[in-house]
């Protein structure tokens, strides 16, 4: 069971986070943390004319799955469209509650699964996105 | 040394259980202790036999329900060396405790003007009730601070207690395990003219207090962390001190007499014991006592600190290891930090070895923060706990390792 937590895939992401800093001029900044344990994400994001995705960077301090969780997320949704990145936190969110349809867009974040078989780590999967859903409702209010 | 474990351990039904095929480990005494039959047993017993509202109904059930509530107050103030019954007050735990002389004491003593003096290695429980005071009158909060090491900083308390009129501090630290002295600051406390709150939740359970010897003037914990069930706990105050305060929660059983204009409050301790209280747990506080008292609590302070001292002593020779809280008078809790492996992941991995710690602030974020901390794993030890569990923790610790490690 633990080694389906712990894939190689997920430890790799936590030590070597993908985006992980911050950017100069972030366009948008969500922060978000899990009062239960502590953990702390911050998600930075620039958006183009055309409202895609074209830079992303996180830091924080958290455990391996929220950290890879996150990395993996920066890596998801580079280059997309706001609304696609909307249906992406939904899968992912729905992912994790259990519900298996995946799309291609995925890659890495297939590797999280294992979560599911751990209730209590769940929120720490879905810190980041958290984070990213707080973003896209500052670029709705925006618009 | 005695093993107190080998002896007792049987009293403990959860304690036989496996967790994943394994031994279940239980390391997590400073969030919660486990019950004993007897305890288990008086609650039973209680409920089978004796269950009837207390203090008011005038037949033989209602008197023996009574009776057993009762007689637990006396038991409580000979564990603790209270003057008088008449000075323990069941809540349903510290947190209650505390906020109950937030209530009663601090709404009639302090003013905008005054200042309160708590320490940076206190539990939310003895920080939050007072930052909800302030916003209703006010006062100043000084802190006295935490060393590199781990202990209060008693160096500057003369200057820090100008203008306090309470002092309220953990006489052990759910999180460094740190054992306050809290006999000097109570002395030094009186000296300025300020009153003294201890939280006891960490310590009642693990060494012997005496009211007498500490002599502070309120005294809080819990009975689920002391072999009682939850939803218990206690206030001992100085009778003279509780006569002066008002009511905490109004209702029922805390009158003297109610008109529709206006009420009387009933004398101590009633005036603080609003409804219907937590009958059956006190009963079981009171069984729990009788159960820690016959293995005297002397011999598990004795057999905690071998315990403390065998996992310093394993948990240091794990390279990698780092403990959080290094004073020289300290209960047997170990908060520590494990190089690569977040304490939530560490957790997770030992649960699958059947080992229960904590990970997390353990409810002392502002303590974590100034150490530039954002949670650390957590092994707390009660006089159940077998030499042999140290072992199965370091495998476990050695495990996690194993995982995170890089591979080349």
């Amino acid at each position: 069971m633990l080694d389906s937590l712990y894939q190689e895939i997920i430890l790799d992401h936590y030590r070597n986070p993908r985006n992980f800093g911050s950017i100069e001029n972030p366009q948008v900044i969500a922060r978000f943390d899990n009062p239960s344990c502590g953990d702390e994400i911050e998600v930075q994001v620039v958006l183009n004319d055309a409202q895609c995705v074209c830079e992303i960077k996180f830091q924080g301090r958290g455990c391996a799955i929220s950290q890879a969780s996150a990395s993996m997320m920066t890596e998801a949704i580079q280059g997309k469209h706001v609304d696609e990145v909307k249906t992406l936190i939904e899968g992912f969110q729905g992912f994790m509650m259990g519900q298996d349809c995946l799309e291609d867009d995925f890659d890495d974040l297939e590797a999280l699964e294992g979560v599911r078989k751990f209730p209590v780590r769940i929120k720490c999967a879905t810190l980041a996105w958290t984070a990213l859903s707080h973003i896209l409702k500052e670029v709705k209010a925006k618009e | 040394m005695n093993n107190l474990a080998l002896k007792y351990r049987q009293d403990f039904p959860l304690l036989k259980q496996e967790v994943y095929g394994k031994p279940l480990v239980y390391l997590d005494n400073a969030a919660t202790s486990q019950k004993p039959t007897s305890v288990l047993k008086a609650v039973d017993y209680y409920y089978c036999n004796d269950n009837a509202n207390i203090h008011r109904g005038l037949y033989a059930l209602s008197e023996r329900a009574t009776q057993a509530y009762e007689s637990v107050r006396d038991k409580v103030s000979k564990f603790i060396g209270a003057t008088s019954s008449q000075e323990i007050i069941f809540t349903s735990g510290t947190t209650e405790s505390i906020n109950l002389v937030a209530h009663s004491w601090g709404r009639k003593n302090l003013s905008s003007n005054d200042a309160i003096l708590l320490t940076e290695m206190e539990h939310h429980s003895n920080l939050v009730p007072w930052h909800l005071l302030r916003e209703q009158i006010g006062f100043q909060i000084k802190f006295i601070p935490v060393t590199a090491e781990g202990s209060l900083d008693l160096s500057q308390l003369e200057e820090l207690l100008k203008n306090v009129k309470l002092v309220s501090l953990n006489h052990m630290s759910n999180v460094l395990g740190t054992i306050n002295d809290v006999k000097k600051v109570a002395e030094l406390a009186h000296q300025a003219g300020a009153l003294v709150l201890v939280d006891g939740a960490q310590s009642v359970a693990h060494m012997p207090v005496d009211m007498k010897v500490l002599d502070c003037d309120f005294y809080a914990f819990s009975g689920h962390k002391m072999c009682a069930p939850t939803g218990c706990g206690v206030l001992w105050a100085k009778k003279n001190i509780l006569e002066e305060m008002g009511p905490f929660l109004g209702g029922g059983e805390m009158i003297h007499q109610v008109f529709l204009d206006h009420s009387t409050y009933a004398e101590v301790p009633n005036r603080f014991e609003a409804g219907t209280m937590n009958i059956a747990q006190v009963v079981g506080l009171g069984a729990a006592i009788d159960y820690l008292s016959e293995i005297g609590m002397d011999k598990i302070f004795a057999y905690e600190q071998y315990l403390l001292e065998l996992a310093t002593e394993k948990l240091q020779k794990i390279e990698g290891l780092s403990i959080f809280g290094q004073a020289p008078h300290k209960g047997a809790v170990i908060s520590f930090l494990l190089d690569q492996v977040h304490p939530h992941d560490l957790a997770t991995i030992l649960d699958q070895e059947g080992i229960a710690i904590r990970a997390g602030h353990h409810c002392a974020q502002p303590l974590m923060r100034k150490f530039d901390l954002i949670s650390t794993a957590r092994a707390s030890f009660y006089f159940y706990n077998m030499p042999e569990e140290i072992d199965v923790l370091v495998q476990g610790l050695e495990k996690a390792k194993e995982m995170f490690a890089y591979v080349r």
